[in-house]
């Protein structure tokens, strides 16, 4: 395993309190696959009423096509359960996303779908934008030491819990690690019926 | 957590300890679910993934499922949904049958929103892990059970396993003390607490309702209370059992059984916070200092009481607030200083998970009785399940409601996320008693003011908002 765990051009969203609506609206959430979101991605923001791409989005600027992590603020994700989103992000392309904070529910889904993201102070988040102003952004991200590489040996470090690295590093089943304690499900279900048959 | 109370529990600890099947790593648990409710939007993924890895469904039944998101509110058939919604429709009642797994499906006359029926049925107990691939799962704690929503992963996770992986959140206590003064519902409380925390004030944590103005609430009332917990980014919202909790329990149609019932009881009394429990974090709100709220923004903590005026921007010090404050007025077509009890609504919702129970209708339907829905409304009541929907039609409201010039729908999630045909067309203003005022979520361009049922009946009646406490006792509206 490359010690890299991505590197490529970086899109930032300056914006706050992202919801799951915005990120993947609801006309697409009726399809039964896991696939075929990308386009669909921020699909009021980056389409104008007429269908055709609005050119102020930033996903859609010249500058930031074949962008691969996604930079932006706080509470990212919020609302709807929707694991449509992270797919949208996913496949359109980016597999980290940088950002002050994660609601919950996003957060898991998109580690469960082996994406990493990284949450920072609101004071790093601002200096990565500030890098950003100054033009298009190439960076590494080295999940092992936990570090964004700006190139020039310059890097910022990041925090990330041990458990979530690990599944990051090791891509380890998500169904299959916990099938392990197959045993102790069932041992959980004896006495379950046993003290609580109410339940079930 | 302090040491020296390293024995006092609070309710979600004391949830979380006695569903511990057993550690995945140091710092994660797996956690036994009881109960895991499922509908047509998030979990045709989780079968399919199922299947490819040759698993099967461990615990159908305790697996229940329900059709809401994207039914026919006009008429109960699957052929009424459209083309694509109807696929989804039928990849859930092929999944139920394959798997046997319950499904109240449009054909069953007590379908419904799946936070509805989940109570209603008697399928939501305190002290439960209740989960669903749908993030209003937090209403379920209103009877003390942690309940919360979840990812597909998880529901392929959980239909293999019937357990989650999960780590220890955050305990976060809102105590609200004192009397709600009239016409100020649970639905106010739950949108001052939002705007006081913020929509992401409750990341990482459960919330713990607690005090006498919980106390005093019905059970419905506590669910939508719980239910827009999630709007302020908790993981869960809590309300310990008690009386009010038992009684409405008994009876239901999966409640415990005769035989059962005093031991059940018995437990679930020994479902609260303990004295001397710590929690990370306290917030207090005095119920009678609440008003009537409504959002004037594009998220759930961009909310005012109904009689003040529209913020101005400049008056948020934090500056991305105030970007924020900008948009949304400028998505809203809000000016700062504007009243908006001046502003004229083309479209009400009366329904949703949050506010599509009986009480929710009992409440708009005194509004409405004797009175028309104003000229060039559009107004509809989407009653919650099909037991809501009897109840309603047995009591009278159905005919109060289509008598004013409402329409009367069938149950399901409607206009609240609009994936059917229910939707708030560009520029058009809705008075909406549902959970989120996002950009877009009720139509492309929608603009959403969430209220409370009998705000948004006051709304439909007047064509514009209205401030329903400073209504004279006795004319409502």
């Amino acid at each position: 395993m490359s010690k890299i765990f991505a590197q490529g051009l970086v899109c930032p969203l300056d914006k706050n309190n992202v919801d799951t609506d915005q990120i993947i609206p609801k006309q697409f959430l009726t399809s039964v696959s896991r696939e075929g979101f990308g386009q669909a991605m921020f699909f009021d923001w980056r389409y104008l009423a007429d269908g055709s791409p609005n050119p102020d989005f930033v996903i859609n600027k010249p500058e930031y096509q074949g962008a691969s992590i996604l930079l932006t603020r706080a509470n990212f994700g919020c609302g709807s359960s929707r694991e449509h989103a992270p797919w949208a992000i996913q496949q359109s392309g980016f597999n980290v996303i940088i950002a002050e904070s994660f609601a919950d529910i996003f957060f898991n889904n998109s580690v469960n779908n082996a994406m990493l993201l990284i949450q920072l102070s609101k004071t790093n988040i601002e200096l990565l934008f500030n890098r950003c102003t100054q033009g298009p952004q190439q960076w590494q991200i080295d999940l092992q030491s936990q570090e964004i590489m700006f190139g020039n040996n310059a890097a910022m470090g990041f925090n990330i819990d041990a458990d979530i690295k690990q599944r990051l590093l090791s891509g380890l089943d998500f169904i299959g690690s916990s099938e392990q304690l197959n045993p102790q499900i069932t041992d959980y279900e004896q006495s379950r019926k046993a003290s609580q048959p109410w339940l079930g | 957590m302090g040491q020296a109370t390293a024995n006092a529990q609070t309710l979600y600890q004391k949830i979380y300890a006695s569903h511990v099947v057993g550690k995945l790593n140091p710092s994660t648990d797996l956690l036994y679910v009881d109960r895991h409710l499922i509908h047509e939007v998030t979990s045709p993924q989780a079968f399919s993934g199922l299947k490819l890895a040759n698993r099967k469904v461990r615990r159908p039944d305790l697996t229940f499922a329900t059709m809401d998101h994207n039914v026919s509110t006009q008429r109960r058939s699957i052929d009424a949904a459209g083309e694509t919604s109807r696929k989804q429709l039928e990849a859930l009642a092929a999944n139920c049958d394959e798997n046997q797994i319950p499904l109240l499906d449009l054909t069953h006359p007590d379908q419904g929103i799946v936070h509805v029926i989940g109570p209603e049925q008697g399928l939501t107990q305190p002290g439960m892990i209740i989960v669903c691939g749908d993030s209003h799962t937090s209403t379920h704690g209103a009877f003390g059970a942690l309940a919360f929503g979840i990812g597909t992963s998880e529901v392929e996770h959980v239909l293999a396993t019937q357990t989650l992986p999960q780590q220890q959140a955050k305990t976060l206590k809102v105590e609200i003390n004192g009397e709600l003064s009239r016409h100020v519902t649970p639905k106010d409380v739950i949108m001052a607490v939002i705007g006081k925390l913020g929509t992401a004030g409750g990341n990482g944590y459960v919330a713990e309702f607690s005090g006498s103005a919980i106390r005093a609430m019905s059970m419905e009332g506590r669910m939508t209370l719980c239910n827009m917990s999630i709007e302020m980014g908790a993981k869960a919202g809590l309300i310990a059992p008690d009386d009010t909790t038992f009684a409405y329990i008994k009876g239901k149609a999966h409640a415990p059984k005769a035989e059962h019932w005093d031991d059940a009881v018995q437990y679930w009394q020994s479902l609260y916070s303990d004295a001397n429990a710590v929690f990370d974090q306290t917030v207090t709100l005095d119920a009678s200092s609440i008003t009537p709220q409504i959002t004037w923004g594009t998220n759930p903590e961009q909310v005012m009481a109904v009689d003040q005026s529209v913020p101005a921007p400049a008056s948020f010090s934090d500056p991305t607030k105030r970007d924020a404050a900008e948009r949304a007025l400028s998505y809203m077509g809000l000016e700062p200083g504007q009243k908006l009890t001046d502003c004229k609504v083309d479209v009400v919702f009366i329904g949703s998970c949050t506010n599509s129970r009986i009480e929710d209708l009992r409440a708009a339907a005194g509004v409405v009785q004797g009175k028309q829905v104003a000229a060039g409304v559009r107004a509809l009541v989407v009653p919650g399940s099909g037991m809501v929907k009897r109840q309603a039609e047995d009591e009278g409201l159905a005919s109060i409601f289509k008598d004013a010039g409402f329409e009367w729908r069938e149950p399901g999630c409607s206009m609240c996320l609009g994936m059917n045909d229910d939707r708030v067309a560009a520029g058009e203003r809705c008075a909406s008693t549902s959970n989120r005022n996002f950009e877009g979520r009720q139509g492309r361009g929608a603009r959403t003011h969430l209220v409370s049922p009998a705000m948004a009946a006051a709304a439909a009646i007047a064509g514009k908002f209205v401030n329903i406490a400073a209504q004279p006792e006795g004319e409502q509206a």
